[in-house]
């Protein structure tokens, strides 16, 4: 017996690993969608991130100093890789991903002190690498299997991730404007958006396909919800905020601003609100400030994509929100039980 | 039944409450064991002084020390026989340093002590006198905190209590006493509150007890019904850890936060547990002294865990012996809950008036100590925290040794309920930080307390010294005036001297003048 011990003496046995394996599983219904739309590229990403990551964790534990256990076994650096790869075209050449994911472990992540400590979400961190740095490549997506002329199979995807396109008669032969691109260019080119949608690539809300995606995305999300692994504020702030001001631009004006469902259902939303922009970590994690914290996110979102330079925002916006996120917190303590809203300081 | 509106209070847990194994018996009454160490500190407050000698005889019942100031509480013989050795033993807190204890060998005549006369009309008798009563018996919270009962019964003329409440909570999961307490001796109880009651002439008496206790809820019902008391009401309330806080529970009976760095009786309320209720009841109605308590023996590594009624002092070892033992040696020993119970390194820690629980928890219920991983801010810790706090930024605080920000984000609200560390996936012993931070803040204020002292002293001797140098100046300026104002006054003798100083001057001049005339040289040309 020692008596450094200290109560409680039992704990609610949830431990982090449990809680990032709860997190990959909540992504199941987006990545079997993903899948069904974007074909074998986007697996053989997630095992090449996921495995990238792994390899470059315990490199930099190594370096560090540190066991290996538990933090490899965590899950959270395959958290990391299968958020990136999701977020990442699904025909990304190889050695991007890997490169991506050596930015997001070592530098991002280890460098910081490793998992809980970095500022930055990892995930969106290498993304934003990626896209400025390569930004035609970042943009390359492949039509969703419902629009698509050519089926792209399991040889074709290693063919394009591995060795390029020219094999199948390059890039522009395959690939097509994601949905947020081509409402971008159309605009820009001073179509209405009733002309930009006469066009058979869209569906209900957002293009064919990716909305599908990103309802599979918030189902999973809700999951995580209901397992109280993740709090209802930081989507919902996210998702409303975004609506509301799509809205007032889109009621002022609807031939120039896409309606707000269009957003919503369009790029990276659904998957930020839910699981990224809820990282613990980079987030905010007081009720008022997630809110706050949240809405942000869901209004740069919108600016970003209206007035600024790239097609999608989440990436940015989601960054951009982690360094506002410890003096979000520092101004919005809850009040404490027994203080007065007039005695506190 | 009426429907109050019960005020949920933020956070808080459903926990596994453990609750069913120590509930299957009646409270078993254990006799004496032969040998008894009781103490001094069974409360919060000053130790008792010691009102016996190593080797005297003491009866059961025997005032055996003395409650020494205000805040303190007596201490009596459980049982009669001889005090062995007065010498510091094991201590069950989470110091590990063990306090002063009177140890008693049991004659096994288990002969009482005359006692005071029984009260059984006490609402005939003076407030004051009850108090008194309550005091001697050296009652203090039996629900664990063990604060002086009558201290708690006095809260002062300014400050008149509109409610009092019986707490019957027990919140924490494994203790059962106060629920076999309350199904097998409810009327007891209800006794005690109707002196409590007397004491403190409340508008209205609430006793809050957690829905998962349904046997314990109808007992008390019926006695509470069978007592006529009409300001009186029971009321179940929803099982949630830690509805039995007192704080807590007052919220959520009577939507009223008691604030920060206040007593509850600042607003008009008094909360005691039910077994400190019963044990009043005892004092006051028959005249008898705490010596004995209910307490929950549970766990795992128990072959039966049951409630029984034992001496304080009885040792853990012994009292475990007398339920058939142990089934397995316990991963871990506790006293009190599993939530904020203290870790105890054996069996050789005594019964003591707060202990309402003795866990002896197996592997399974007690999982050994994992190394604590990194704080992912998940933020659990606050969702759950009763008082609405940041624990993990009092976390960071502590870590950061900051401790005036840690007080800026509220740690000395805290009420160590465990519920943070309870959900952390880190495995983080939050707990133990806020422990640590609030005793580096008390010693640091200690120090500064020290130094102020040691600055006023210093301040206070360069004013002394200053003051007699003053004085002693003044005194010597005095005399000095004094004298020239006598030879200013005695003005002839005054004269008669200068006139006499003028003519030895004059004939020194003269005899000088001579001198030089004579070739003798002056001095005053003599080179220097």
């Amino acid at each position: 017996m020692n008596q450094l011990v200290s109560p409680p003496h039992d704990w609610g046995r949830r431990p982090v690993r449990q809680v990032m394996l709860q997190v990959l599983l909540a992504l199941l219904p987006g990545i079997a969608a993903m899948f069904w739309y974007f074909g074998w590229g986007v697996l053989i990403n997630i095992l090449l991130a996921s495995l990238a990551a792994l390899a470059t964790e315990a490199a930099m534990l190594k370096l560090r100093g540190r066991p290996l256990q538990p933090d490899i076994g965590d899950f959270s650096a395959v958290v990391t890789a299968v958020l990136f790869a999701l977020a990442a075209p699904p025909t990304l050449a190889w050695w991007m991903t890997v490169l991506g994911m050596v930015f997001a472990i070592a530098i991002v992540k280890q460098l910081y002190g490793g998992l809980g400590y970095n500022p930055f979400n990892p995930a969106m961190a290498a993304y934003v690498l990626l896209l400025i740095s390569y930004p035609a490549a970042m943009t390359q997506w492949l039509p969703p299997s419902v629009l698509s002329t050519q089926t792209i199979g399991l040889f074709d995807s290693l063919q394009l991730i591995f060795g390029g396109a020219d094999a199948l008669g390059g890039w522009d032969a395959i690939t097509m404007a994601t949905p947020l691109d081509q409402m971008r260019t159309g605009l820009g080119q001073e179509m209405m958006i009733s002309e930009i949608r006469d066009n058979p690539m869209w569906g209900d809300f957002g293009a064919k396909g990716w909305e599908w995606v990103a309802n599979w995305y918030a189902l999973g999300g809700l999951w995580l919800i209901y397992r109280r692994i993740i709090s209802w504020r930081i989507p919902l702030a996210m998702i409303t905020s975004l609506v509301v001001i799509a809205a007032l631009f889109s009621l002022a004006n609807p031939e120039n601003y896409p309606f707000p469902l269009f957003h919503v259902f369009s790029g990276g939303v659904m998957l930020g609100a839910f699981f990224i922009a809820t990282d613990p970590v980079t987030a905010s994690t007081t009720p008022r400030g997630q809110l706050i914290y949240g809405a942000s996110i869901g209004l740069l979102v919108y600016v970003i994509r209206t007035w600024g330079g790239y097609p999608d925002g989440v990436a940015f916006s989601v960054l951009l929100m982690n360094m506002a996120a410890p003096t979000i917190d520092y101004y919005t303590r809850p009040r404490v039980f027994g203080h007065r809203e007039d005695d506190d300081d | 039944m009426s429907a109050r509106k019960l005020h949920r209070f933020h956070g808080g847990l459903r926990l596994p409450e453990h609750k069913q194994e120590s509930t299957l018996l009646s409270i078993l009454d254990l006799g004496v064991p032969q040998r008894l160490v009781l103490p001094l500190r069974q409360h919060i407050g000053h130790l008792a002084e010691p009102l016996v000698d190593v080797g005297e005889p003491v009866a059961k019942g025997q005032l055996i020390a003395q409650a020494e100031g205000y805040v303190s509480a007596s201490l009596h013989a459980p049982t009669s026989g001889r005090v062995v050795a007065i010498e510091e033993r094991p201590y069950p807190h989470p110091s590990g340093l063990p306090v002063r204890a009177i140890v008693i060998e049991s004659d096994g005549l288990d002969e009482w002590a005359a006692l005071p006369e029984p009260l059984p009309h006490f609402e005939q008798c003076d407030r004051d006198f009850l108090l008194e009563r309550i005091r001697w018996a050296g009652i203090v919270g039996l629900g664990g905190a063990a604060f002086p009962t009558s201290v708690k019964l006095a809260p002062g003329a300014d400050k008149p209590i509109r409610t009092l409440i019986l707490n019957g909570a027990e919140c924490e999961p494994y203790i059962t006493c106060d629920d076999m307490l309350m199904r097998e001796q409810a009327e007891r109880i209800i006794a005690g509150l109707r002196v409590m009651r007397h004491i403190l002439t409340p508008r209205e008496c609430l006793i809050g007890i957690e829905d998962n206790k349904p046997e314990a809820i109808a007992a008390m019902r019926r006695a509470l019904d069978e007592s006529g008391l009409e300001d009186s009401e029971l009321i179940s309330i929803p099982t949630r850890y830690p509805s039995g806080g007192e704080r807590q529970l007052i919220y959520l009976l009577t939507g009223q936060e008691v604030p920060s760095q206040h007593l509850p009786a600042d607003i008009g309320v008094v909360c005691h547990n039910v077994g400190t209720a019963a044990a009043v009841a005892d004092a006051v109605i028959d005249g008898r002294p705490l010596i004995s308590r209910v307490v929950t023996l549970s766990g795992g590594a128990l072959k039966q865990p049951q409630n029984v009624r034992a001496p304080l002092g009885a040792s853990l070892g012994w009292l475990v012996e007398q339920i058939g033992g142990y089934r397995e040696e316990p991963s871990r020993r506790v006293m009190g809950g599993p939530m904020m119970g203290v870790p105890l390194a054996g069996d050789d820690y005594p019964l003591l008036k707060g202990g309402n629980c003795l866990l002896a928890l197996d592997a399974e219920q007690a999982p050994p100590e994992e190394p604590a991983r990194p704080c992912i801010r998940c933020g659990e810790c606050a969702r759950v925290c009763p008082v609405e706090l940041l624990p993990q930024q009092l976390y960071w605080y502590t870590r950061a040794r900051d401790f005036d920000e840690v007080q800026r984000f509220d740690l000395f609200d805290c009420i160590e309920c465990g519920a943070c560390a309870y959900v952390c996936p880190s495995h983080i012993p939050l707990v133990q930080y806020y422990r640590f931070a609030k005793s580096e803040i008390w010693a640091q204020e200690e120090e500064r307390r020290k130094a102020d002292l040691a600055r006023r002293r210093h301040e206070a001797r360069q004013a002394r010294l200053a003051r007699l140098e003053a004085e002693r100046k003044a005194r010597l300026r005095k005399k000095k005036e004094a004298l020239e104002q006598k030879q200013t006054d005695d003005d002839p003798k005054k004269a008669a001297i200068q006139a006499a100083l003028r003519r030895v001057q004059a004939k020194k001049a003269e005899r000088a003048r001579q001198q030089a005339q004579a070739g003798v040289p002056d001095d005053r040309k003599e080179p220097s």
